[in-house]
């Protein structure tokens, strides 16, 4: 099926879920080639042909990242997945682990083997506790086959996977974070460098990888760096999982070949098959929610005309002016009838809510945005009140020791850049800025 | 910052973990390194917290006592991490996910219904103890919304009628 290709391929397989039907459907095939037939070398060879770029946001190329790991002498590594989704819109990697988790522990001992890493950790934030009770049959499983433990398939590596819990927090998500969170402490993130890639869990040196990135190493061992590559348009290769959410007819994890349309995305039978109710675009927040928003005439098309695609690349054309990210492809749908100053607000409430506290441009900046923003939303606000939030944004953005605070200042700064006139329409009409929508932007006439 | 709650001190509460609590945090303390069992610590939380309903500081010194850790490092984890309830919650936690995607499919109209329904603010416990209302910050299921968590279980695609079934549900213990 075309939304199902690599890693979705057997995700509607009744039991697949299980080991037996997982295996019957070429499951562990790609590890028993690794171990029988590669060296660990080759694996990261391998993935660095692929192009593989970190699925959880960032993009960073997966194999320089595992290139960069210290490798001393007599001191243990580390990989750990990255399972705390939780960027507004990002749905995915719930899905993949509840649907196929065997896809998962799979990529864990390719890449734990890879890395040489002899005891990996997959952690996923507490709320999915009824996934983690899946992977953790799952795991029990790979044990009783010989996948996991000691002397995996007679090849003489060990590997232990254990399955750990978070509290529920969003910086969490923050690989840093995650480690403190891992080590049993408050998910404050740490000063870099030290990266964790030399100094991670315990002192020790580690990889932190997201899910779906993991799982990407699967088909990438077991068909060749070189036929990942060639899915794909440019530095954007392979297939990338999309979680739809908003406004849209039908909402949903897809699984697409990067450099697919955005509209073909939003409007095609194969995916969100257009907005809901028949309703028109109005906005799109392509990456999650700490990336730029777009208004309509900036989603299906760049600035300058051309068609937008879901690349790394298209969905950045233009920059901050007229482009997004793809992010963790938590692609956020918004139809006529939504406000853009209420949902800024909202995102505003939950950076300020997930905040750390550690660093005080974060913990006063994000906390002051969701204020301004709430009597702007509440019909309270005053025409100072936009140049305002600039203000505050300028200050947080890039004097924070994490990301957080650039993710809540970017959607803000976004949000006003384009949406400035409803933003304006709110204060000046503050009996009706709750009850009456504002409807859509025109696009600028440009002169 | 995640947590605003002062935790609630009953200094006579005497705190015994039953054997299949004590086999679970014993299973859980053996999946990490020797001298590593403090990464254990939030899963223990959680251990406690589905026995008890919610963390009360004897109980957070017992498991400090069983970590072999001090008690404060076990409060600012469970101050830090909004999973955990610092104050006695109702039978049943209703967590509503209130970020943008499930604003967009209607969470604050879910929001207010519950609110009339069960005539309690978010934040509330019902005066039969049946119910406590919270929101969240995004669960991860935006794709499905809106939705509300309950101890391990999501429940998705709501609308005002499946709600109040829900809740009815809840009410005869057809689901626990």
């Amino acid at each position: 099926m075309k939304n199902r290709r690599l890693l979705l391929e057997h995700v509607d397989v009744p039991g697949i879920d299980g080991i037996d039907v997982y295996v019957k459907q070429g499951g562990y095939a790609s590890l028993e080639k690794a171990l029988k037939k590669m060296s660990p070398e080759d694996v990261v060879e391998e993935v660095k042909k692929s192009g593989l770029r970190g699925r959880g946001g960032a993009g960073f190329p997966t194999g320089m990242k595992w290139s960069f790991l210290a490798k001393p002498e007599g001191v243990p590594r580390y990989l750990v997945c990255n399972a705390d989704e939780s960027e507004p819109g990002t749905f995915k990697d719930r899905y993949l682990m509840e649907k196929i988790p065997h896809l998962l522990i799979e990529g864990m001992i390719l890449s734990s083997y890879a890395l040489g890493a002899n005891q990996s950790y997959i952690y996923i934030r507490g709320e999915f506790m009824y996934v983690l009770n899946i992977l953790e049959k799952a795991i029990a499983e790979a044990y009783a086959k010989g996948y996991l433990g000691k002397n995996i398939l007679g090849s003489g590596y060990d590997l232990d996977l254990v399955v750990t819990p978070g509290g529920g927090a969003y910086i969490c998500g923050e690989e840093t974070a995650l480690l403190e969170s891992l080590e049993g402490k408050r998910g404050n993130p740490r000063i870099k460098p030290p990266f964790p890639a030399v100094k991670g869990l315990w002192g020790c040196p580690t990889v932190v990888n997201n899910v779906e990135s993991i799982a990407a190493v699967v088909p990438i061992v077991r068909d060749g760096g070189d036929a990942y590559a060639a899915i794909g348009i440019g530095r954007s290769t392979g297939t990338k999982l999309i979680s739809a959410c908003g406004n849209l007819a039908r909402p949903g994890v897809y699984e697409i070949d990067l450099g697919l349309s955005v509209e073909e995305f939003i409007y095609g039978d194969d995916y969100c098959r257009g907005i809901a109710n028949g309703k028109q675009l109005k906005a799109c927040v392509p990456g999650g929610s700490s990336v730029p928003i777009l208004p309509h005439f900036l989603v299906t098309k760049t600035a300058t005309g051309e068609d937008r695609l879901m690349t790394y690349e298209s969905l950045a054309e233009g920059g901050f002016a007229s482009g997004s990210m793809l992010g963790s492809g938590g692609f956020i749908v918004f139809d006529e009838d939504q406000c853009i100053v209420r949902n800024t607000w909202n995102f505003a409430r939950f950076y300020a809510h997930e905040s750390c506290g550690q660093c005080s441009p974060c913990r006063e900046g994000t906390g002051w945005m969701e204020k301004v923003l709430s009597r702007i939303e509440h019909g309270q606000g005053h025409m100072h009140d936009i140049d305002l939030l600039a203000d505050i944004n300028k200050k947080i953005e890039g004097n924070t020791i994490c990301p957080l605070g650039d993710a809540a200042a970017w959607p803000v700064a976004a949000a006003i850049h384009h949406f400035r006139e409803e933003f304006e329409w709110h204060i000046k009409h503050p009996s009706e800025a709750q009850t009456r929508n504002y409807g859509l932007i025109q696009q600028p006439v440009v002169a | 910052m995640s947590h605003t709650s002062q935790p609630v001190f009953d200094p006579n509460e005497v705190v015994v973990f039953s054997d299949s609590m004590m086999q679970q945090m014993n299973e859980v303390v053996k999946k990490f390194p020797q001298d590593k069992e403090k990464s254990a610590l939030i899963r223990m939380l959680h251990i406690a917290q589905a026995e008890y309903g919610w963390l009360s500081v004897p109980v957070m010194n017992k498991i400090a006592e069983f970590l072999k850790i001090q008690s404060i490092e076990v409060y600012e984890v469970a101050t830090f991490y909004t999973m955990f309830h610092l104050q006695p919650v109702g039978k049943h936690v209703l967590e509503v996910c209130r970020t943008g995607p499930c604003m967009l499919v209607g969470s604050d109209q879910l929001i207010q219904h519950i609110e009339n329904k069960l005539n309690i603010k978010v934040g509330e416990t019902t005066s039969d103890g049946m119910f406590t209302l919270k929101t969240a910050e995004c669960l991860g299921g935006c794709g499905y919304g809106p939705l509300l968590q309950c101890r391990n279980k999501y429940h998705e695609h709501l609308s005002i009628e499946k709600v109040d079934a829900l809740i009815e549900q809840y009410r005869n213990g057809e689901i626990q």
